[in-house]
């Protein structure tokens, strides 16, 4: 990072935006740019990008357990809607 | 990435309000799993969890009569449960618990000046979803901040937007956008530092 060590830190502090894919075309050029010729700014931004989707994958981990998802319903005095979706 | 927000359109809120009990089950299936993933995630204990779950959804059915509408029934699901998680964690306070409040923690989590430059996302999905990796993940988000926990939980995981999440959280927007990129950084290093060794095990 030690070429252009500004332009990369505003690179960083535009990576929000970067991964959710909300920059201004304009500075979006500028940014793809920087990101095609600077090895060390893709690599955060990729696996930052990464990491968001590792977490995203594993979600489906904690799906609400039977019995208390069971125990909920019992607790609410609700009838329990089926599952066959 | 999926970025939709979670909306619940199809669930009527005139037939909530008039206590519609068909309406509210749907409610509570739709969005106890992830009701359930926060609570867990804030208290660290399934019991606690399903406590807070429990209470989240009786307060809704209680209150849903003087629901104003002013943010969508979800988010306000999400306060009720994010309110009900604290409160539990400060009664059970211990000596040795982490702290309990949304404090700011600005100039924490470490933005640390020099960054983990390594190209981990070429590792095999086997290796990156291996249930070690699994296991490593969830520890890495538990080491956050509650409130980076909690930003990062709801915004990336559940998906819902920025606007949404600071609802949630009765925070600023702008201060959603920065505990997001924080967390979001921090995860990534503590990530790098783990698969490092995956690529240098390879390597070798
Ligand atoms: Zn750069």
């Amino acid at each position: 990072m030690t070429n252009h060590p500004l332009t990369c830190k505003e690179i960083l502090q535009q990576i929000n935006l970067l991964i959710d894919g909300e920059l201004e075309a304009e500075l979006c050029d500028q940014l793809e740019k920087h990101l095609r010729e600077c090895d060390n700014c893709r690599v955060v931004v990729n696996t930052t990008t990464k990491t968001i989707e590792l977490y995203q994958e594993i979600k489906g981990q904690d799906q609400l357990p039977e019995d208390v998802r069971k125990r909920l319903y019992l607790r609410l005095n609700l009838p329990e809607p089926r599952r066959d979706l | 990435m999926d970025r939709q927000s979670t909306g619940t359109n199809d669930i009527s809120l005139d037939a909530l309000r008039s206590g519609s009990r068909e309406a509210f089950a749907q409610l509570v299936e739709r969005y106890s799993p992830s009701i359930y993933r926060l609570a867990l995630r804030i208290t660290g204990n399934s019991q606690d969890a399903e406590d807070v779950l429990q209470e989240t959804f009786l307060k809704a059915m209680n209150a849903l009569s003087d629901f104003q509408g002013r943010s969508s029934v979800s988010t306000w699901l999400y306060r009720i449960a994010v309110n009900e998680s604290l409160m539990l964690l400060r009664r059970q306070k211990r000596a040795n618990t982490i702290p309990v409040e949304l404090e700011n923690d600005e100039n924490q989590d470490g933005e640390s000046e020099t960054l983990e430059i390594e190209d981990w996302c070429c590792l095999p999905e086997k290796e990156l979803l291996s249930s070690e990796s699994r296991a490593f993940l969830d520890q890495a988000l538990n080491q956050l901040s509650p409130r980076l926990k909690m930003v990062f939980q709801l915004r990336d995981i559940e998906g819902l937007s920025i606007q949404e999440t600071a609802d949630a959280l009765e925070l600023t927007e702008a201060n959603v956008k920065t505990s997001l990129m924080r967390a979001r950084l921090k995860l990534r290093e503590l990530l790098t530092g783990y698969f490092h060794e995956k690529l240098s095990g390879r390597a070798a």
